[in-house]
């Protein structure tokens, strides 16, 4: 990557990535879920042994494979951004749409995983744990879908170039929102797959 | 930066299934604290924090300590 001398100056002055609003829902969110994370963990106190059983049933590979996917698409949305901001089009629409493929391959193990669950008679009223598990991933969900139809147009809007300062905020918004989803798996898959 | 995020979530992972850390407890907390030191890297390099202004940086900063702390301290109470 060649470091113009725009760029060298950017790197000098502090810049929040994006429009001010998307930084508003991002931390309103984060707020949302450390109270769900801490409540979790509260009440888990209560019932230990019935939330730790009932984590053995969840599918751990299903919950790493699912990890992967989030790490890795957060990573093709910052390069996009990255190419995006050297006009390199054909890599920022190309990095979007792996990204989204991503995004993709978490909610086909995601459906997969609820699938598996469902047919063994684990439903979201099966017990405190479950309720959690299926409140918590999905939300979480939701946010997946909606990053991935903001993924999926980002490469649209990709395509049609003119990389103007503005369009790159835009880049910068959708890829913002994309972490926050990675960020909440992270620590979703820590608190509802690993901690025992 | 990717490879260091998924070379800690094996770590993390394997600290589930009782690798090298053979008390459930202390496996938790190093969960929990590899988890936040992933979340503080997604914020500062992937949302692009570390280059935010000031008080943004240091408003997210605080929340993952914040948030870890507190997290850790319910898991062991």
């Amino acid at each position: 990557m060649i470091l113009t001398k725009e760029r060298q100056a950017s790197r000098r002055i502090r810049h929040l990535p994006g429009e001010p609003g998307i930084w508003v829902m991002i931390c309103g969110d984060m707020m949302m879920f450390s109270i769900m994370f801490i409540v979790f963990l509260f009440y888990r106190r209560d019932d230990l042994e019935l939330f730790q059983s009932s984590q053995s049933h969840l599918n751990q590979s299903f919950g790493l494979i699912n990890t992967f996917f989030m790490l890795t698409s957060s990573w093709c949305v910052a390069m996009a951004v990255e190419a995006a901001r050297a006009r390199r089009i054909k890599s920022t629409v190309v990095l979007f749409r792996l990204g989204f493929a991503c995004g993709l391959g978490f909610a086909i193990i995601k459906i997969a995983e609820y699938a598996q669950e469902i047919s063994a008679g684990i439903v979201i009223n099966t017990n405190d744990f479950y309720m959690y598990y299926y409140v918590f991933t999905g939300i979480h969900f939701l946010h997946v879908l909606i990053g991935m139809g903001v993924l999926a147009f980002m490469a649209q809007y990709a395509t049609k170039g003119d990389f103007a300062p503005i369009k790159i905020g835009h880049f910068e918004s959708g890829a913002s929102f994309w972490h926050l989803v990675d960020l909440l798996w992270i620590a979703l898959f820590a608190l509802l797959y690993l901690l025992k | 930066m990717w490879l260091s995020l998924v070379a800690v979530t094996l770590v993390s992972w394997r600290f589930g299934r009782g690798f090298l850390i053979h008390d459930r407890r202390e496996a938790g907390i190093a969960i929990l604290v590899i988890a936040f030191i992933k979340i503080r890297y997604v914020i500062l390099d992937f949302m692009e924090i570390r280059r935010a202004p000031l008080p943004m940086r240091i408003g997210a900063e605080i929340w993952v300590v914040a948030v870890c702390t507190a997290i850790v301290l319910l898991y062991t109470a």
